[in-house]
Parts: structure tokens; C-alpha cells; sequence
């Protein structure tokens, strides 16, 4: 066994090498828009591989951001979208999903297979439809036609998923409830913290295409007032486009924050990915 | 599981947990997809009325010569944008997530990273790399002639026989972290005892993963290419970022997604036409339906076979 040692310990460093230069490529483009978004325009091209020291540093680009877009508003309109969007498919869907995995009745599986259609097929091919709803309803240009929307969207994935994690909980502990006298919305609210980290789970995994989704923002609310952080980036950048300063300032700014986010949730977040898979 | 369908008094409880994710979902998802559907057979007059046009709507896209070249070319280009996706990101994935689900410190860090791209927008990610790529900035001339292939850079994003390509492969480099987590996901749940059984036998790592590992994650592998089908099919954001709504140059990047909202909401000469937007998502949907439905009725049966 001793002379494969060194062979395994070879491996092991092209393993580590390969893994970081994946990494890199992973991360080049990132460091690149946003270290020379704190430079000067000259150094932008003139240096582009290097940081930004007191020599180059500026905030010019910021200073057109801030000036000239409107991309606190688009923060709020995403911010409010993806929170209202994300509150309700998480408390709809486990309602849904409690009855779905808690009562046998004629239409169960019906039901569940409904709801299972929004999973493969994607909404956007309704666009059609959405838009000529959104207008007879009056919801074009609105943030909560978006919000509609994006309940609809999130909902099927998350019926999906929290049906089977709901299916777990063991039934001693709702017959229980049930012998005590407990309502039927009691249990339901005994069941929901034992699920949570599928919840999470499911809140990041819905949260993210709701905050960069540029389709519906685009066609159901492309107002200057509704617009959201995803289309007020792609249309600044349409009109900035030869400021490389403020280009590469919006950039940053629109992608830190949900870099923040993912980093902070990201090892809950892969946890609860492979807890689910162990289980099943 | 509770056995209502028999209960004495009507299960009221069960129409309030149902009815309002079924309502939003029935009334924001189904109901404007059957409409799409139905448009597909209209034709809207001048004054905004509908009348029934059969399947002229479809005999337009497949065969006139307004749209045809157009729909053929964004078909072809949009298998193009699959294959690519197939061949280039999944065996990396794979690849990737081997590396990871392998013992040794430091592996959460590197997962980390690699899904990152991932959570990013697409409008962003497109963005970055038309910056990256672009001759003005001069960065990746300027890297490619640091390692002596400064000759070989082209402004490929510009040029009709390389924009789709080029394309593809940010998308590739952006998405590559879901097929990587869900390969991951399967090869550290295949029970150690199974990989130490084969240790004892004698086979080397190589053997390993190419008899054990791989047969356990194939249904992971039909996951991937269904979901990759779906996505590619139904892609939009990138094009629109990087090349916008007229898919250049020549339309040599033009896919479903960007027929679609062309179609639909009209671009420089041509006026929208939301019937004939329908047609097209009529389309699109009926080849992620045909994907959906080979997945469902033919592999997974097969793999089922297999494991039995």
C-alpha cells in the first residue's frame, strides 16, 4: 500500500487544481466589472487586470448612477415584488401541499398533477394570454400583476416539493392533535416549523428567478415607475452604454446585493438541497 | 393520510387550504396558456375583433415567406443552443461535481463559487461578458496575447458564424452550477458501503465511477437533460441583453424566445401581431411538451427497467 502514496497525493493536487481553475474562470468576470468599477476611466483600460489603488480610485461611475438612474426605485419595486411574491407561494403552497400530502379525497391526484403541469411547462408561453388578462384587469404597469404572476409561477415547484417533505412528518403527532380536540388549521400550523428548512430551501430557489426576471417586467410593467432592478439595469445600460464608468457601477451594484445574499444562505441552502436527496 | 372523501360533515377546511393556490395558479397560468392556444387559430381585425382563421396563422410561420425563414432559422438555432449545452456544460457538471463529492477540505468553498454565476442575472452575466469580449476594452485580446494567441482573437460576438456559438457558451458558463449541484446531490448519496464493496474488489477510482457511480446517477443525468430542454427552449434574457431584440448579426443568434417577443410585440418595420405571437408560443410549446413527454414515457421507463 505504501507506494501509492505519492500517486494518491498527485491526484489529490490535480484534483485541488482543477477545482480552482474553475473557480477562477467562474469568478474572473465578476472581479473584473467590479474591481474597475472603483477606477478612473483611464485606468479602466489602461490597467484593467489590477485593483484599484489611491492613484486610480474614483467613484465617478457611482456618481452617474446615482445621479442619473433610477435604480433605488427599481431596488424597492424588486424588493417589494420578490417579498409579497415570495410570502404568499410559501404560505399558499403549503396549505396546498399540507392537503395534498394529509387527506385522501377523490380529487387528490387530480389535483396534484394539475398543479405539477406549471413545473415543466413554463409560463412564459402564456405571455399572450397574461398580457390581454393583466388589461381587462387594469393590472398593466402595476407592481401586483407582477406579484399575480409570480405566485402563479412559484406555486407548482412548491406544492411539488413540500407535499413530499409534509408526506414525512409522522402521523402519530397529528392524530394526536386530532384526539386533543386541535382544528384542522391547527395541525396544519404544527406542521409548517417542523418543514422549515424545505421552506428555506424553497424561498431561495423561488426568490432568485423572481429578482432577475426581465420577461414580465419588460412586458407586463416596462413603466419607468414599476420598473424592477433587472430591467432598470438593462435599459440604463442601453443608454450609458459608451459611460464605462457607469456601466460598470450599475453592474456592481446590481449584482452585490444578491451576492451578499447567496453567500450568507449559501451553505443553508446546499444543506437543505442534499438533506432532501439523502432523504428520498 | 386522512380518509375524507367519506366524512360525515362536508370537509370545508379542504377547500380553504386548496382553493387560493389553486385559483392564482388556474387563473395566472393555465387560463392565459389555453387562451394563447386559442388566439393561435384567430386573426385580429383592424377595429380589434377576432375572427377564426383555422390554421392559417400556422400555415404562415411554417411556409410564407415573411416567416418561415425565420421560424426555421430560430428552430435550428435554438437545437444548435441545446446541443451546445448538452455537449459542453453537462460533461463539465459532471465532471465538477465528481471532483467535489470526493473526500478533502476545502470542497464547501469551492462549491460555493462555481454555483455563483448561477444566482446571477442573466441581463447582468450577458452584460459582462459583451465587456469582457469586447475589442475596445481590449481585455481578453489582451490575456489571449499574454499567452501568445493574440492573432486568434476575433470580436466573435460580432460575426454571423460565431455569435451563436459564442452565446451558447456564456450560457454554458452561467448555468453550469445546476447541473453540477444536482449531479453533486446524486453522487453523495449513493451509500458508502456500495463504493467500499468495490474498494475491497480491487477497483481503482476510475473504475468506480464509470461502473458504480455512473449507472446509480443516470435518471440524475435524464433530470438535467430535461430540465436543459426546457430551458433552452424557453431562453430569451441573454439574446435580448447581449444582441437585443432583432438577434444579430443577421439573426444568426435568434432563437424561439426572440421570434416570440418579436412576433408578438412588433420590432422596427413590422408591426406586433399578438395572434401570430401566439402561434409561436403555440410552437414553442408544443416542442417542450414533446420533450416533457419523451422524457416521461420513454426514458424513465427505460431507466426504470434498467434498475429492475
Amino acid at each position: 500500500m505504501k507506494h501509492d502514496r505519492p500517486r494518491r497525493k498527485a491526484r489529490g493536487v490535480g484534483i485541488y487544481a482543477l477545482l480552482a481553475l474553475f473557480s477562477l474562470s467562474a469568478l474572473f468576470p465578476i472581479y473584473m466589472v467590479v474591481s474597475n468599477s472603483f477606477k478612473l476611466k483611464k485606468f479602466i483600460f489602461g490597467s484593467p487586470f489590477s485593483l484599484p489603488d489611491a492613484h486610480t480610485f474614483s467613484l465617478i461611475g457611482y456618481q452617474t448612477v446615482f445621479a442619473r438612474s433610477n435604480l433605488t426605485l427599481n431596488f424597492l419595486n424588486s424588493g417589494i415584488v420578490t417579498l409579497v411574491s415570495l410570502f404568499f407561494i410559501l404560505l399558499l403552497g403549503s396549505m396546498a401541499a399540507y392537503a395534498l400530502s394529509e387527506y385522501k379525497f377523490k380529487l387528490n391526484r387530480f389535483l396534484g398533477f394539475y398543479l405539477a403541469i406549471g413545473i415543466m411547462i413554463p409560463i412564459r408561453l402564456g405571455t399572450v394570454g397574461i398580457l390581454r388578462l393583466m388589461a381587462a384587469l387594469g393590472l398593466v404597469n402595476s407592481l401586483l400583476g407582477l406579484i399575480l404572476i409570480y405566485i402563479a409561477q412559484g406555486l407548482p415547484m412548491t406544492v411539488f416539493i413540500l407535499s413530499n417533505f409534509m408526506s414525512q412528518v409522522p402521523d402519530e403527532l397529528k392524530q394526536a392533535a386530532r384526539i386533543d380536540g386541535a382544528s384542522e388549521y391547527r395541525i396544519y400550523s404544527f406542521v409548517l416549523p417542523l418543514v422549515r428548512p424545505a421552506l428555506g430551501a424553497i424561498g431561495i430557489f423561488t426568490m432568485i428567478p423572481i429578482w432577475n426576471d426581465l420577461w414580465f417586467p419588460l412586458i407586463v410593467a416596462p413603466s419607468a415607475r414599476t420598473a424592477t432592478i433587472t430591467l432598470g439595469v438593462q435599459q440604463f445600460l442601453g443608454q450609458f452604454v459608451s459611460d464605462w464608468n457607469a456601466v460598470l457601477s450599475s453592474l456592481t451594484m446590481a449584482m452585490v446585493p444578491i451576492i451578499i445574499l447567496y453567500l450568507v444562505f449559501s451553505g443553508q441552502m446546499i444543506k437543505s438541497i442534499t438533506a432532501g436527496a439523502m432523504k428520498s | 393520510m386522512l380518509d375524507v372523501s367519506r366524512s360525515r360533515r362536508f370537509p370545508f377546511y379542504l377547500v380553504v387550504f386548496i382553493l387560493p393556490a389553486t385559483a392564482i395558479y388556474s387563473l395566472f397560468m393555465i387560463l392565459p396558456l389555453f387562451d394563447s392556444l386559442r388566439l393561435s387559430f384567430f386573426t385580429t381585425t383592424q377595429d380589434n375583433r377576432e375572427l377564426w382563421n383555422g390554421l392559417a396563422n400556422y400555415r404562415a410561420l411554417l411556409f410564407n415567406d415573411n416567416y418561415a425563414p425565420r421560424f426555421w432559422g430560430a428552430l435550428k438555432n435554438n437545437l444548435f443552443f441545446f446541443a451546445i449545452n448538452m455537449v459542453v456544460q453537462n460533461p463539465i457538471a459532471l465532471l465538477l461535481a465528481a471532483l467535489l463529492a470526493g473526500k478533502g477540505r476545502g470542497k464547501d468553498f469551492f462549491r460555493t463559487i462555481l454555483f455563483m454565476p448561477t444566482v446571477l442575472s442573466v441581463v447582468i452575466i450577458g452584460f459582462i461578458w459583451q465587456l469582457i469580449l469586447s475589442p475596445l476594452w481590449g481585455v481578453a485580446p489582451g490575456m489571449m496575447r499574454a499567452v501568445g494567441l493574440g492573432s486568434l482573437f476575433k470580436p466573435w460576438l460580432g460575426l454571423p458564424q460565431t455569435a451563436l456559438i459564442t452565446v451558447s457558451l456564456i450560457s454554458v458558463w452561467q448555468f453550469i452550477g445546476i447541473p453540477m449541484i444536482l449531479f453533486y446531490t446524486a453522487l453523495i448519496g449513493i451509500p458508502d458501503e456500495l463504493i467500499e464493496a468495490a474498494v475491497v474488489d480491487g477497483c481503482n477510482s476510475w473504475r468506480i465511477f464509470w461502473k458504480i457511480k455512473f449507472p446509480l446517477i443516470i435518471p440524475t443525468l435524464g433530470v438535467v437533460t430535461i430540465l436543459t430542454f426546457v430551458g433552452n427552449f424557453n431562453a430569451f434574457d441573454l439574446i435580448y441583453t447581449m444582441k437585443g431584440a432583432l438577434a444579430g448579426p443577421d439573426f444568426s443568434t435568434d432563437i424561439m424566445g426572440t421570434l416570440f417577443y418579436r412576433t408578438f410585440f412588433g420590432q422596427q418595420l413590422q408591426l406586433g401581431n399578438p395572434t401570430m405571437g401566439a402561434t409561436v408560443a403555440t410552437m414553442m410549446f408544443l416542442t417542450i411538451l414533446a420533450g416533457v413527454l419523451t422524457y416521461m414515457f420513454l426514458w424513465q421507463r427505460r431507466v426504470q427497467s434498467y434498475q429492475l
